[in-house]
């Protein structure tokens, strides 16, 4: 149990997507001014990491190495098609809102750097647990990135509005130089926190 | 329905005002590991445009040709992802017989541009948008050029401020790679209103 609690540790934390390794923030930013659509977002991607890592862990016996990359993009593919299909058929609207960037989560650098750098040498319920816990890392600073950027950008907390009205609300939250200052800031306190514990 | 905008207002509007990068968030992860040295950011910013382009055209294509008659609508990220793949797997080869010293220069930087994630985006948002041939392809090279720009900015950014000695140890590296690109994406955010495509 303690390697499961270890990967857990290691994902969120020490080893992050995305504040340590710079992995995924790609199609991820732009979905970030607004919690609820943050929310499906991370799940999907947490979700396709997992069963993604679960594929290429069961199948990597059978692939050749010249091809892997390629089979790997397929597998993601197959899954991120399923998430597609199924957010249009019960989500229609948080669908249309999130526009390309369900598709964009192909391209997603953390799925594939698991797929490869983890499920590619390792078992299956351990690759998934792997995959399930980097995008549960990615889902931890995103949904804080978004929390401020709805808040301050509209006044409310997943559509409901928590800020009085009179809160004059910081248009340049909901555009795209806040996403980056928002991450920035994050990865400076958690690398902040991370060098003062080393220190001691 | 094809939306009504002049192929050339396109073509700007993708290179400023809705830069795939700065506005779209697309390919940050190539733009922050790459943009640490000029050379290397001047090489694959051309190999972005390049692919972008071509891509898009074929894309568009098969899109159309292939995948609406045949009804397989569901299938197009994995088709899109294929010609991609394909796409770079080809010039790649190409490249290497016809300007060894394009190759030298490319060669890493190629394989890399399959899982980058603004030439799937650019695809995706021509689709969306029901852009006509023509304008797909002024859409792909403008993208392709507008990365390109700002990757070049940035690595010219990076190479002074990286040698600062001032900088809190905490935010060096991608917490202050990350500043200066909202700092660009602001300025570009000033060219807004000059054109608009949505």
């Amino acid at each position: 149990m303690s390697e499961y609690n270890k990967i857990l540790k290691e994902n969120v934390w020490y080893n992050n997507p995305v504040f340590v390794q710079i992995l995924g923030i790609c199609s991820a930013l732009a979905v970030t001014n607004n919690l609820t659509n943050t929310f499906i977002m991370t799940i999907a991607v947490s979700l396709v990491t997992a069963f993604s890592s679960l594929t290429v862990s069961i199948i990597k016996g059978f692939i050749p190495r010249k091809v892997r990359m390629i089979v790997q993009t397929l597998i993601i593919a197959f899954y991120v098609i399923i998430v597609d299909i199924i957010l249009r058929a019960y989500l229609p609207d948080i669908s249309k809102s999130l526009g390309p960037y369900v598709g964009l989560i192909i391209t997603n650098c953390i799925i594939m750097g698991r797929a490869e750098g983890f499920a590619q040498s390792n078992g299956p319920i351990i690759s998934f647990w792997d995959g399930f816990t980097s995008g549960l890392g990615y889902l931890v600073v995103l949904m804080s990135v978004a929390f401020f950027r709805e808040l301050l950008g509209f006044g409310t907390l997943f559509g409901i509005r928590v800020l009085p009205e009179e809160f004059m609300s910081w248009t340049i939250m909901l555009m795209a130089p806040s996403a980056f200052f928002m991450l920035a800031i994050f990865i400076w306190v958690a690398k902040g926190i991370m060098l003062r514990k080393e220190a001691k | 329905m094809a939306p009504d905008i002049s192929p050339f207002v396109l073509f700007f509007a993708s290179i400023f005002t809705s830069n795939i990068l700065l506005a779209n968030f697309l390919g940050m992860c190539s733009f922050i590991s790459v943009s640490k040295d000029i050379t290397s950011s001047n090489g694959l910013g051309m190999a972005v445009t390049m692919v972008m382009t071509i891509t898009t055209a074929l894309n568009w294509i098969v899109y159309h040709k292939i995948i609406i008659p045949f009804g397989i609508e569901y299938l197009r990220y994995i088709i899109f992802i294929i010609v991609i793949a394909a796409v770079v797997q080809i010039l790649e080869m190409l490249i290497d017989r016809l300007s060894p010293n394009l190759y030298m220069s490319l060669g890493i930087f190629l394989p890399l541009i399959t899982v980058n994630c603004a030439i799937l985006g650019v695809t995706l948002f021509m689709q969306l948008r029901y852009y006509t041939f023509i304008q797909s392809i002024f859409y792909g090279l403008g993208s392709g050029l507008g990365w390109w720009l700002a990757i070049m900015a940035l690595a010219a950014i990076r190479k002074r401020v990286d040698k600062s000695p001032n900088v809190p140890a905490a935010v060096k590296g991608p917490g202050l790679t990350l500043i200066i690109i909202g700092i660009m994406a602001m300025a570009f955010i000033g060219f807004s209103g000059m054109l608009n495509v949505q």
